[in-house]
């Protein structure tokens, strides 16, 4: 089990500095010059006072710097929680601007993520060898898979918000509401939570569904299933020890959704205009807001980093063989 | 499979990357020709591989062919704003007055250009690693796995936003490449668990002793013994780097010289088509995508009871 965890943390530590590698180096590749675009946003046209606009801001953001320095400072500031300054909201800190914003983003995500893997992989054991449940599950769940995101949340938003009016179709909360500790404020909270965490449960069952139906299938092939059924005991029974077993790809696989899963929770917040990260990254690149979009997505990686441990610790709790060092869970 | 949806089916890459040697041809029955033929014979009779690839082809053919007999180009302010779907406009006209049937077709072009080359890429990519560490082992298959898991990790969504944002990558190839790119690991992890299974098999063996080199033998010894496998591999990545595609667009990292089914939903959006209830303008974007992928998905199953006899007799 040590060498499983050990293993794991240099894998996530490899990635991460590799992760934080690329989101320094990639905007440095790119054309054009954010500093000269703020100056340019001010309109002043007094040569002298371009040069101090300039020298101020690239004080400010540390490009002053030879490049070696400035990668260590993003390191030190990184590890001081210091993401930088958004350009939209200048001088709102990046890091501010997205911790206002993640409550929204993982509201929607977790009760999504967990409600759609529970129901999901119950719905996928019940169809394995059930044929009318089968035939009925598998093509919907394979369409539903097929799904963009968005468009679910656009189909959503028009029938359930627009046309049925159920449903409030933009933004977090009443706009005019201010954010507040009251039963009302709760109540409109709920309700606009409600269109993109269905949204992203729906897009996210389906494949649940069908990769638990197809382990099962395979599982209950297996020796131990046929020796358990010659043994004369009930199918319930076989079924069970076969769910066990084919719960462990579905967490493995869990880890690996975390990523898609994420994506599809930007782009569904873009639907709805909900204040989460979605809509920080999609006001970042319209203002050309690289600091806050750099900032937004630097915090999205360490998060699915993070869950990706977590996953693997339980991993560790729910597969014997990872503790006694044996074959399970090498990937 | 984090980059891309394809990901989307997650059952069918864990199993196999749990479950090597499910989806290997049983070795010793290679009878190229025979086989071909009886793997047609089976695939015609299949209920999902007829009808997810006659779907698929008819989209491509629309996709193909419908421009050429198209009088409106795809931003073209041709009639009338808002008009809902007639004769004239199969698929009604945006609030600009363009015809969302051209936007649609054009549209189909860049869809099954990007499933196409970033499915290719992440395939090409993923199968290399794949052979190379698993055939390989060692130090090599110590490296490279290292690198599959390190990508694996990196949510490739945001790297893509990322690159997109800031390199300005503007063109239907470049942001297949990059798709690509970065959507190939969850193959690389199961081509090269199956190539581990394959590389003590006798036959294996007799061709190192014959002294032929590493490329031949991957190429002609352990890929066809995987070739359903991997094509079928491929019909998934092809309907990921499509919905990883739509979504770019959908933010608004599209193509700026291409129409897209993406970028379509990304403007009835940002026009706000769904308060004035165009729902002509993004029913049919997204329709569209979901029919092709999930033909593909359901073609995939299909295939999978041809190649696999086991699943056949069910």
């Amino acid at each position: 089990m040590r060498g499983y965890l050990a293993r794991k943390t240099v894998i996530y530590g490899l990635t991460f500095v590799v992760a934080v590698t690329l989101n320094w180096l990639i905007p440095r590749l790119m054309p054009g010059d954010p500093v000269q675009r703020m100056v340019a946003r001010a309109a002043v046209q007094h040569p002298e006072t371009i040069a101090a606009m300039t020298a101020y801001y690239e004080q400010t953001f540390g490009l002053d710097l030879p490049l070696w320095q400035q990668y260590l400072n993003y390191w030190a500031a990184l590890f001081r929680g210091d993401l930088g300054t958004s350009v939209w909201l200048f001088p709102a800190p990046v890091a501010q601007v997205v911790l206002d914003a993640v409550p929204y983003t993982l509201g929607i995500m977790i009760p999504a993520i967990l409600l759609s893997f529970v129901v999901g992989n119950s719905v996928g054991a019940m169809a394995a060898r059930s044929r009318w449940l089968d035939n009925v599950a598998l093509p919907v769940g394979y369409l539903v898979t097929a799904m963009p995101y968005m468009w679910l949340a656009i189909l959503l938003a028009w029938g359930l918000g627009v046309a049925l009016g159920w449903f409030p179709v933009a933004g977090g909360y009443d706009f005019g509401m201010v954010p507040q500790w009251s039963w009302a404020f709760a109540g409109d909270l709920l309700q606009h939570w409600v269109l993109p965490f269905l949204s992203l449960f729906l897009v996210s069952l389906g494949g649940w569904a069908i990769g638990m139906r197809n382990l099962i299938i395979y599982e209950l092939e297996s020796d131990y299933a046929n020796y358990l059924s010659a043994l004369g005991a009930p199918k319930r029974l076989v079924r069970q020890y076969a769910f066990r077993n084919a719960m462990l790809p579905q967490i493995t696989g869990l880890a690996l959704q975390l990523g898609t899963i994420l994506g599809g929770a930007l782009v569904t917040e873009i639907v709805f205009a909900y204040p989460g990260l979605g809509k920080l990254v999609l006001s970042a690149i319209q203002n050309q807001d690289f600091f806050l979009l750099q900032g937004t997505l630097l915090f999205v990686v360490i998060g699915v980093l993070l869950a990706n441990f977590v996953i693997d610790i339980v991993y560790v709790l729910v597969d014997p063989r990872t503790r006694t060092g044996l074959t399970g869970g090498t990937s | 499979m984090t980059a891309t949806q394809p990901a989307a089916a997650p059952g069918t890459g864990t199993e196999a990357t749990e479950a090597p040697g499910a989806a290997l041809a049983p070795s010793g029955s290679r009878k190229p020709g025979g086989d071909a033929r009886e793997t047609l014979y089976f695939a015609l009779r299949n209920p999902k591989v007829v009808i997810g690839s006659v779907v698929v082809l008819a989209f491509l053919l629309l996709g193909l062919l419908g421009p050429l007999f198209l009088k409106n180009a795809p931003m073209d302010y041709a009639g009338p704003p808002m008009a809902p779907p007639s004769a004239d406009f199969p698929f009604g006209t945006t609030t600009f007055g363009q015809d969302v049937f051209a936007q649609f077709v054009a549209g189909l072009r860049s869809t099954f250009l990007v499933g196409l080359l970033g499915g290719g890429v992440a395939a090409v990519i993923g199968m290399a690693i794949g052979f190379v560490a698993g055939y390989r082992g060692g130090l090599i298959d110590e490296l490279l796995n290292m690198l599959t898991n390190v990508v694996l990790v990196i949510p490739g969504f945001v790297v893509l936003i990322i690159i997109n944002a800031y390199l300005g990558v503007r063109s239907v190839p470049m942001q297949a490449l990059y798709i690509g790119v970065f959507s190939w690991p969850w193959v690389a992890r199961a081509v090269r668990a199956q190539t581990l299974s394959l590389r003590s098999r006798d036959f294996i063996d007799l061709a190192r002793l014959s002294g032929v080199g590493v490329g031949t033998i991957l190429r002609r010894e352990v890929a066809p013994n995987m070739y359903s496998y991997l094509f079928m591999t491929f019909v998934l990545l092809f309907g990921g780097s499509i919905l990883t595609a739509a979504s770019l667009d959908f933010i608004g990292l599209g193509p700026t010289n291409a129409m897209s089914l993406g970028l379509m939903m990304n403007q009835a959006v940002q026009w706000s088509a769904l308060h004035l209830g165009l729902w002509w303008w993004f029913i049919p974007p997204g329709l569209g995508i979901t029919l092709i992928v999930g033909s593909l998905y359901i073609m995939n199953v299909g295939l999978d009871e041809v190649f696999n006899p086991k699943l056949r007799e069910m």
